[in-house]
Protein backbone atom coordinates (compact mmCIF):
# COMPACT_ATOMS: atom_id res chain seq x y z
CA UNK A 1 0.00 0.00 0.00
CA UNK A 2 1.63 3.60 -1.08
CA UNK A 3 2.16 5.84 2.19
CA UNK A 4 1.22 8.94 1.57
CA UNK A 5 -0.36 10.29 4.83
CA UNK A 6 1.01 9.27 8.48
CA UNK A 7 -0.99 9.99 11.68
CA UNK A 8 1.18 10.42 14.55
CA UNK A 9 -1.46 9.91 17.45
CA UNK A 10 0.42 11.87 20.50
CA UNK A 11 2.89 14.59 20.22
CA UNK A 12 5.03 13.86 22.83
CA UNK A 13 8.74 12.54 23.18
CA UNK A 14 7.46 9.21 21.56
CA UNK A 15 5.71 10.86 18.89
CA UNK A 16 8.11 13.47 18.03
CA UNK A 17 10.79 11.60 17.58
CA UNK A 18 9.01 8.65 15.55
CA UNK A 19 7.86 11.70 13.34
CA UNK A 20 11.37 12.35 12.95
CA UNK A 21 12.45 9.03 12.11
CA UNK A 22 9.88 8.93 9.52
CA UNK A 23 11.72 11.39 7.32
CA UNK A 24 15.25 9.41 8.56
CA UNK A 25 13.79 6.85 6.89
CA UNK A 26 12.80 8.37 4.11
CA UNK A 27 9.21 9.18 4.17
CA UNK A 28 7.56 12.31 2.21
CA UNK A 29 4.41 12.30 2.25
CA UNK A 30 2.02 14.64 4.64
CA UNK A 31 3.00 13.47 8.40
CA UNK A 32 -0.40 14.43 10.83
CA UNK A 33 0.65 14.67 14.80
CA UNK A 34 -2.76 15.12 16.80
CA UNK A 35 -2.04 15.88 20.26
CA UNK A 36 -4.09 16.85 23.59
CA UNK A 37 -0.92 19.30 24.59
CA UNK A 38 -1.06 22.70 23.58
CA UNK A 39 2.53 23.52 23.22
CA UNK A 40 4.94 22.79 20.59
CA UNK A 41 7.61 22.00 20.45
CA UNK A 42 6.08 19.73 23.02
CA UNK A 43 8.37 20.36 26.60
CA UNK A 44 10.39 17.29 27.92
CA UNK A 45 8.80 16.15 30.86
CA UNK A 46 12.05 14.77 33.19
CA UNK A 47 12.55 18.36 34.15
CA UNK A 48 9.50 18.95 34.99
CA UNK A 49 9.38 17.24 38.69
CA UNK A 50 12.91 18.54 38.86
CA UNK A 51 14.34 21.90 37.58
CA UNK A 52 11.06 23.33 36.24
CA UNK A 53 9.37 22.58 39.67
CA UNK A 54 12.43 24.59 41.83
CA UNK A 55 11.81 27.25 39.18
CA UNK A 56 15.69 26.91 38.26
CA UNK A 57 14.79 27.05 34.33
CA UNK A 58 12.78 29.74 32.31
CA UNK A 59 9.97 27.83 31.09
CA UNK A 60 10.91 27.85 27.32
CA UNK A 61 13.89 26.30 28.23
CA UNK A 62 13.14 22.66 28.18
CA UNK A 63 10.62 22.34 25.10
CA UNK A 64 12.54 19.27 23.04
CA UNK A 65 14.26 20.02 19.65
CA UNK A 66 12.76 19.43 16.29
CA UNK A 67 14.20 18.74 13.30
CA UNK A 68 14.02 21.30 10.77
CA UNK A 69 13.22 19.29 7.89
CA UNK A 70 9.96 17.50 9.79
CA UNK A 71 7.11 20.04 8.25
CA UNK A 72 4.35 18.42 10.11
CA UNK A 73 0.51 19.14 10.39
CA UNK A 74 -0.37 20.17 13.89
CA UNK A 75 -3.43 19.20 15.14
CA UNK A 76 -3.10 20.68 18.98
CA UNK A 77 -5.94 20.62 21.51
CA UNK A 78 -7.31 17.50 20.64
CA UNK A 79 -7.31 14.17 21.19
CA UNK A 80 -7.92 10.81 19.16
CA UNK A 81 -11.13 9.06 20.91
CA UNK A 82 -11.15 6.01 18.65
CA UNK A 83 -9.52 3.36 15.93
CA UNK A 84 -11.49 1.95 13.25
CA UNK A 85 -8.55 -0.31 12.02
CA UNK A 86 -10.55 -1.79 9.61
CA UNK A 87 -11.09 1.32 7.98
CA UNK A 88 -7.72 3.01 7.96
CA UNK A 89 -9.14 6.16 10.27
CA UNK A 90 -9.39 7.65 13.43
CA UNK A 91 -11.98 10.30 15.52
CA UNK A 92 -10.59 13.64 17.11
CA UNK A 93 -12.57 14.48 20.30
CA UNK A 94 -14.30 17.19 18.00
CA UNK A 95 -15.57 14.42 15.66
CA UNK A 96 -13.26 15.20 13.35
CA UNK A 97 -12.08 11.96 11.44
CA UNK A 98 -8.89 11.54 9.76
CA UNK A 99 -7.66 8.58 7.18
CA UNK A 100 -4.18 7.12 7.37
CA UNK A 101 -2.41 4.79 5.37
CA UNK A 102 0.44 4.56 8.23
CA UNK A 103 -0.42 5.32 11.72
CA UNK A 104 1.73 5.86 14.96
CA UNK A 105 0.35 5.27 18.29
CA UNK A 106 2.16 7.88 20.97
CA UNK A 107 -0.56 8.46 23.03
CA UNK A 108 1.89 7.72 26.19
CA UNK A 109 0.41 7.63 30.05
CA UNK A 110 -1.78 9.42 32.27
CA UNK A 111 -1.79 9.88 35.87
CA UNK A 112 -3.43 7.35 38.27
CA UNK A 113 -6.20 8.08 40.00
CA UNK A 114 -7.94 7.70 43.06
CA UNK A 115 -11.34 7.61 43.09
CA UNK A 116 -11.74 8.26 46.43
CA UNK A 117 -9.66 11.73 45.55
CA UNK A 118 -10.99 14.84 43.44
CA UNK A 119 -8.36 16.02 41.75
CA UNK A 120 -10.18 19.77 41.38
CA UNK A 121 -10.46 20.41 44.94
CA UNK A 122 -8.27 23.40 45.49
CA UNK A 123 -4.57 22.25 46.55
CA UNK A 124 -4.57 18.67 45.07
CA UNK A 125 -2.17 18.41 42.26
CA UNK A 126 -1.15 15.74 39.78
CA UNK A 127 2.24 16.13 37.91
CA UNK A 128 2.36 14.90 34.45
CA UNK A 129 1.97 17.79 32.07
CA UNK A 130 3.84 21.36 32.13
CA UNK A 131 0.88 23.22 33.02
CA UNK A 132 0.80 20.71 36.52
CA UNK A 133 4.34 21.41 36.98
CA UNK A 134 4.03 25.11 36.79
CA UNK A 135 0.50 25.08 39.04
CA UNK A 136 2.17 22.71 41.42
CA UNK A 137 5.45 25.00 41.46
CA UNK A 138 3.50 28.08 42.14
CA UNK A 139 1.63 26.45 44.95
CA UNK A 140 4.42 25.48 46.80
CA UNK A 141 5.83 28.99 46.58
CA UNK A 142 5.31 30.06 50.09
CA UNK A 143 5.51 27.73 53.49
CA UNK A 144 2.85 25.07 53.00
CA UNK A 145 3.10 21.48 54.18
CA UNK A 146 2.96 19.21 51.37
CA UNK A 147 1.88 15.43 51.75
CA UNK A 148 2.91 12.97 48.70
CA UNK A 149 0.37 10.40 48.01
CA UNK A 150 2.69 7.66 46.54
CA UNK A 151 6.89 7.09 46.97
CA UNK A 152 7.60 6.13 43.00
CA UNK A 153 9.81 8.31 41.27
CA UNK A 154 7.78 11.43 40.73
CA UNK A 155 6.31 10.72 44.58
CA UNK A 156 9.98 11.13 45.42
CA UNK A 157 11.43 13.36 43.64
CA UNK A 158 9.03 15.78 43.66
CA UNK A 159 9.34 15.13 47.87
CA UNK A 160 13.33 16.00 47.34
CA UNK A 161 12.47 19.20 45.85
CA UNK A 162 10.18 20.26 48.70
CA UNK A 163 12.54 19.72 51.08
CA UNK A 164 14.96 21.70 48.89
CA UNK A 165 13.21 24.24 49.39
CA UNK A 166 12.92 23.81 53.25
CA UNK A 167 8.96 22.88 52.92
CA UNK A 168 7.29 20.43 55.49
CA UNK A 169 7.16 16.91 53.69
CA UNK A 170 5.06 13.89 54.25
CA UNK A 171 5.38 10.73 51.76
CA UNK A 172 2.35 8.59 52.46
CA UNK A 173 3.49 5.07 50.64
CA UNK A 174 1.34 2.03 50.60
CA UNK A 175 3.85 -0.54 49.77
CA UNK A 176 6.37 -1.56 52.62
CA UNK A 177 9.52 0.74 51.17
CA UNK A 178 9.18 3.85 48.80
CA UNK A 179 10.44 3.18 45.48
CA UNK A 180 9.79 -0.46 45.97
CA UNK A 181 8.30 -1.30 42.60
CA UNK A 182 11.78 -0.68 40.94
CA UNK A 183 14.28 -1.69 43.67
CA UNK A 184 12.59 -3.62 45.40
CA UNK A 185 12.42 -4.05 49.21
CA UNK A 186 16.15 -3.80 50.31
CA UNK A 187 17.43 -0.82 48.05
CA UNK A 188 13.91 0.57 48.60
CA UNK A 189 14.82 1.20 52.62
CA UNK A 190 18.05 2.52 51.33
CA UNK A 191 15.53 5.04 49.82
CA UNK A 192 13.90 5.53 52.53
CA UNK A 193 16.64 6.39 55.08
CA UNK A 194 17.77 8.81 52.50
CA UNK A 195 14.08 10.93 52.34
CA UNK A 196 14.34 10.52 56.34
CA UNK A 197 17.84 12.00 56.40
CA UNK A 198 16.62 14.97 54.75
CA UNK A 199 13.83 15.04 56.37
CA UNK A 200 10.83 14.02 54.68
CA UNK A 201 8.13 12.35 57.16
CA UNK A 202 8.16 9.15 55.65
CA UNK A 203 5.43 6.25 56.60
CA UNK A 204 4.95 3.28 54.57
CA UNK A 205 2.12 0.67 54.64
CA UNK A 206 -0.07 2.96 55.12
CA UNK A 207 -3.67 3.64 52.89
CA UNK A 208 -5.40 6.58 52.01
CA UNK A 209 -9.00 6.86 52.05
CA UNK A 210 -9.58 10.33 50.83
CA UNK A 211 -8.39 14.22 51.34
CA UNK A 212 -11.18 16.27 52.93
CA UNK A 213 -11.19 20.13 54.11
CA UNK A 214 -13.15 23.22 53.73
CA UNK A 215 -13.14 24.38 50.02
CA UNK A 216 -10.11 23.30 49.90
CA UNK A 217 -7.72 20.23 51.11
CA UNK A 218 -6.93 20.58 54.89
CA UNK A 219 -6.01 17.02 55.24
CA UNK A 220 -5.13 13.24 54.24
CA UNK A 221 -7.53 10.89 55.98
CA UNK A 222 -6.09 7.33 56.54
CA UNK A 223 -8.02 4.17 56.35
CA UNK A 224 -7.05 3.68 60.13
CA UNK A 225 -8.79 6.66 60.72
CA UNK A 226 -6.24 9.48 61.44
CA UNK A 227 -5.61 12.14 59.17
CA UNK A 228 -2.73 13.85 58.27
CA UNK A 229 -2.62 17.96 58.10
CA UNK A 230 -1.90 19.11 54.13
CA UNK A 231 -1.88 22.21 52.63
CA UNK A 232 -1.25 20.71 49.17
CA UNK A 233 -1.51 17.10 48.65
CA UNK A 234 0.38 15.43 45.55
CA UNK A 235 -1.16 12.47 43.78
CA UNK A 236 1.90 10.73 42.57
CA UNK A 237 0.90 7.02 42.53
CA UNK A 238 1.72 5.91 39.03
CA UNK A 239 0.23 6.20 35.44
CA UNK A 240 -1.82 3.97 33.01
CA UNK A 241 -1.38 3.68 29.32
CA UNK A 242 -3.84 5.92 26.67
CA UNK A 243 -5.27 2.76 25.04
CA UNK A 244 -9.09 3.48 25.68
CA UNK A 245 -9.14 4.83 22.34
CA UNK A 246 -7.96 1.68 20.63
CA UNK A 247 -10.55 -0.81 22.12
CA UNK A 248 -12.98 -2.72 19.39
CA UNK A 249 -10.39 -3.24 17.43
CA UNK A 250 -9.56 -6.60 18.28
CA UNK A 251 -5.97 -6.19 19.78
CA UNK A 252 -4.48 -6.85 23.07
CA UNK A 253 -4.90 -3.77 25.84
CA UNK A 254 -3.92 -5.56 28.67
CA UNK A 255 -1.35 -3.05 29.92
CA UNK A 256 -0.24 -1.55 26.62
CA UNK A 257 -0.76 -2.36 23.55
CA UNK A 258 0.65 -5.71 22.55
CA UNK A 259 3.46 -5.12 19.83
CA UNK A 260 5.46 -7.67 18.17
CA UNK A 261 9.22 -7.47 17.92
CA UNK A 262 9.21 -4.55 15.43
CA UNK A 263 6.52 -2.74 17.41
CA UNK A 264 4.15 -3.33 15.04
CA UNK A 265 0.81 -3.67 16.53
CA UNK A 266 -0.34 -7.16 16.48
CA UNK A 267 -3.45 -7.19 14.36
CA UNK A 268 -2.45 -4.11 12.07
CA UNK A 269 0.19 -4.20 9.58
CA UNK A 270 0.13 -0.58 9.02
CA UNK A 271 0.42 0.42 12.67
CA UNK A 272 3.39 0.76 15.22
CA UNK A 273 3.58 1.90 18.52
CA UNK A 274 5.85 4.21 20.72
CA UNK A 275 6.78 4.75 23.96
CA UNK A 276 4.69 4.44 27.49
CA UNK A 277 1.87 2.68 25.65
CA UNK A 278 3.58 0.14 23.79
CA UNK A 279 4.56 -3.40 25.24
CA UNK A 280 6.78 -5.65 23.56
CA UNK A 281 8.89 -9.13 23.48
CA UNK A 282 12.27 -7.63 24.69
CA UNK A 283 13.88 -10.68 23.60
CA UNK A 284 16.83 -9.45 25.77
CA UNK A 285 14.79 -10.48 28.75
CA UNK A 286 12.61 -13.09 27.20
CA UNK A 287 9.21 -11.32 28.49
CA UNK A 288 7.17 -8.65 27.12
CA UNK A 289 7.29 -5.17 28.37
CA UNK A 290 6.19 -2.02 29.14
CA UNK A 291 8.62 0.44 29.58
CA UNK A 292 7.64 4.19 31.23
CA UNK A 293 11.26 6.09 30.33
CA UNK A 294 13.41 8.70 28.58
CA UNK A 295 15.17 6.49 26.73
CA UNK A 296 13.05 4.04 25.49
CA UNK A 297 10.33 6.34 23.94
CA UNK A 298 13.24 7.54 21.86
CA UNK A 299 15.00 3.92 21.09
CA UNK A 300 11.73 2.69 19.80
CA UNK A 301 10.52 5.59 17.79
CA UNK A 302 13.42 4.98 15.43
CA UNK A 303 12.56 1.38 15.74
CA UNK A 304 8.51 1.85 14.78
CA UNK A 305 9.28 4.02 12.05
CA UNK A 306 11.45 1.93 10.35
CA UNK A 307 8.60 -0.44 10.68
CA UNK A 308 6.11 1.73 9.16
CA UNK A 309 8.58 2.52 6.38
CA UNK A 310 10.27 -0.64 5.58
CA UNK A 311 8.20 -2.89 6.71
CA UNK A 312 9.69 -5.60 4.24
CA UNK A 313 13.57 -5.61 6.24
CA UNK A 314 12.02 -5.86 9.57
CA UNK A 315 14.47 -4.81 12.58
CA UNK A 316 13.80 -6.21 15.56
CA UNK A 317 13.69 -3.71 19.33
CA UNK A 318 15.19 -5.22 22.06
CA UNK A 319 16.67 -3.15 24.72
CA UNK A 320 17.97 -3.06 28.20
CA UNK A 321 15.94 -0.07 29.75
CA UNK A 322 17.18 2.63 31.56
CA UNK A 323 15.96 5.43 34.25
CA UNK A 324 17.51 8.07 35.91
CA UNK A 325 16.43 10.14 39.40
CA UNK A 326 18.24 12.84 41.15
CA UNK A 327 17.18 13.45 44.60
CA UNK A 328 19.07 15.66 47.21
CA UNK A 329 22.92 14.56 46.75
CA UNK A 330 22.06 11.08 44.99
CA UNK A 331 22.23 10.80 41.03
CA UNK A 332 20.01 7.35 40.78
CA UNK A 333 20.59 5.25 37.81
CA UNK A 334 18.80 2.12 37.22
CA UNK A 335 19.74 -0.19 34.03
CA UNK A 336 18.23 -3.34 33.18
CA UNK A 337 14.82 -4.74 34.70
CA UNK A 338 13.13 -5.60 38.16
CA UNK A 339 14.71 -8.60 39.63
CA UNK A 340 15.84 -9.80 43.05
CA UNK A 341 18.17 -7.44 45.06
CA UNK A 342 21.34 -9.82 45.08
CA UNK A 343 24.31 -7.95 46.98
CA UNK A 344 26.33 -4.75 46.19
CA UNK A 345 29.16 -5.28 43.70
CA UNK A 346 31.55 -1.83 44.08
CA UNK A 347 31.34 0.72 46.66
CA UNK A 348 29.01 1.55 49.74
CA UNK A 349 25.55 2.49 50.77
CA UNK A 350 27.57 4.63 53.55
CA UNK A 351 29.77 6.59 51.02
CA UNK A 352 26.31 7.38 48.66
CA UNK A 353 28.64 5.78 46.06
CA UNK A 354 27.82 1.84 44.89
CA UNK A 355 26.23 -0.46 42.47
CA UNK A 356 24.34 -2.76 43.25
CA UNK A 357 23.01 -6.31 41.33
CA UNK A 358 19.39 -7.51 41.37
CA UNK A 359 19.52 -11.30 39.43
CA UNK A 360 16.44 -13.67 38.56
CA UNK A 361 17.80 -17.34 38.55
CA UNK A 362 21.37 -16.63 39.33
CA UNK A 363 21.37 -14.17 35.56
CA UNK A 364 22.38 -10.54 36.49
CA UNK A 365 18.81 -8.54 35.11
CA UNK A 366 19.41 -4.96 36.85
CA UNK A 367 22.26 -2.86 38.12
CA UNK A 368 21.42 0.13 40.72
CA UNK A 369 24.35 2.82 40.14
CA UNK A 370 23.80 5.88 42.53
CA UNK A 371 26.77 8.57 41.96
CA UNK A 372 28.47 6.02 39.53
CA UNK A 373 27.56 7.58 36.21
CA UNK A 374 30.93 6.25 34.75
CA UNK A 375 29.61 2.60 35.66
CA UNK A 376 26.22 2.77 34.68
CA UNK A 377 26.76 2.53 30.80
CA UNK A 378 29.35 -0.45 31.39
CA UNK A 379 26.90 -2.24 33.32
CA UNK A 380 24.30 -1.65 30.56
CA UNK A 381 26.13 -3.15 27.88
CA UNK A 382 27.93 -5.95 30.54
CA UNK A 383 23.54 -6.90 31.09
CA UNK A 384 23.23 -7.84 27.34
CA UNK A 385 25.70 -10.41 28.27
CA UNK A 386 23.65 -12.45 30.31
CA UNK A 387 26.26 -12.26 33.02
CA UNK A 388 26.17 -15.46 35.68
CA UNK A 389 25.86 -14.09 39.40
CA UNK A 390 28.25 -16.97 40.45
CA UNK A 391 31.06 -16.05 38.14
CA UNK A 392 30.55 -12.01 38.25
CA UNK A 393 33.40 -11.32 40.83
CA UNK A 394 36.01 -11.94 37.84
CA UNK A 395 33.65 -10.81 35.31
CA UNK A 396 33.08 -7.13 36.67
CA UNK A 397 32.98 -4.63 32.97
CA UNK B 1 32.93 15.99 11.58
CA UNK B 2 33.20 18.39 14.07
CA UNK B 3 31.64 18.08 17.29
CA UNK B 4 30.75 20.49 20.14
CA UNK B 5 29.76 19.15 23.62
CA UNK B 6 27.78 20.97 26.30
CA UNK B 7 29.26 20.28 29.38
CA UNK B 8 27.69 22.69 31.50
CA UNK B 9 24.22 20.56 31.01
CA UNK B 10 26.14 17.62 30.57
CA UNK B 11 24.61 14.69 32.99
CA UNK B 12 25.97 11.60 33.06
CA UNK B 13 23.55 9.54 31.28
CA UNK B 14 26.03 8.00 29.09
CA UNK B 15 23.73 7.17 26.27
CA UNK B 16 26.83 8.38 23.86
CA UNK B 17 29.45 5.82 24.99
CA UNK B 18 26.36 3.05 24.53
CA UNK B 19 25.48 4.59 20.83
CA UNK B 20 29.13 5.52 19.82
CA UNK B 21 31.72 3.75 22.40
CA UNK B 22 34.88 4.96 19.85
CA UNK B 23 34.16 8.73 20.33
CA UNK B 24 32.35 9.20 23.47
CA UNK B 25 33.16 7.76 27.45
CA UNK B 26 31.75 9.00 30.80
CA UNK B 27 34.67 9.91 32.88
CA UNK B 28 34.53 9.59 37.21
CA UNK B 29 32.94 12.86 37.26
CA UNK B 30 29.59 12.12 35.25
CA UNK B 31 30.98 14.05 32.16
CA UNK B 32 31.14 13.27 28.69
CA UNK B 33 34.71 13.10 27.37
CA UNK B 34 35.21 12.95 23.55
CA UNK B 35 37.77 10.30 22.39
CA UNK B 36 38.53 11.10 19.06
CA UNK B 37 38.97 15.00 18.03
CA UNK B 38 37.23 15.32 14.88
CA UNK B 39 35.77 11.69 13.96
CA UNK B 40 35.79 9.96 10.48
CA UNK B 41 32.47 10.37 8.33
CA UNK B 42 32.27 6.27 9.40
CA UNK B 43 31.18 7.63 12.58
CA UNK B 44 28.52 10.15 11.13
CA UNK B 45 25.30 7.81 11.77
CA UNK B 46 26.84 6.70 15.42
CA UNK B 47 27.68 10.24 16.83
CA UNK B 48 24.02 11.63 15.34
CA UNK B 49 22.26 8.45 17.38
CA UNK B 50 24.65 9.41 20.04
CA UNK B 51 23.23 13.26 20.02
CA UNK B 52 19.61 11.87 19.40
CA UNK B 53 19.63 9.89 22.42
CA UNK B 54 21.24 12.78 24.74
CA UNK B 55 18.48 13.25 27.57
CA UNK B 56 20.52 16.80 28.47
CA UNK B 57 20.69 17.56 24.23
CA UNK B 58 24.89 17.94 24.97
CA UNK B 59 26.10 16.88 21.74
CA UNK B 60 25.64 19.04 18.68
CA UNK B 61 27.30 18.23 15.13
CA UNK B 62 29.00 21.52 13.47
CA UNK B 63 29.00 19.76 10.06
Amino acid sequence: MPMNRIVVAGVSLAGLRTAEALRLEGFTGEIVMVGEEQLFPPYDRPPLSKEILKGLWQEDRGRLKVAENLDPTLILGHRVTALRASDNEVELDDGTVLTYDGLVIATGASPKMMGSIDTSIPGVHVLRTFPEAVALREAIGGSPKVVIIGAGWIGCEVAATCRDRGLDVTILEYFPQPLERTLGPIMGAWAGAMHRAHGVDLRCGVSVSGVSGEGRVERVDLADGTSVAADIVVLAIGVFPETKWLEGNGFDLENGVLCDETLQVVGASNIVAAGDVCRWPNKMFNRTMRVEHWSNAVEQAAVAAHTLIHPDEPKGYSAVPYVWSDQYDAKIQYVGTGGEYHSILEGSTEENKFVAAYATDGVLVGALCVNSPARMIKYKRFLTTAPQMDLIEENLP
Amino acid sequence: MKITLDLDVCAGHGQCEDAAPEVFTVNDQGLVVQLIENPGEEYRAKVEDAARRCPADVIKIED
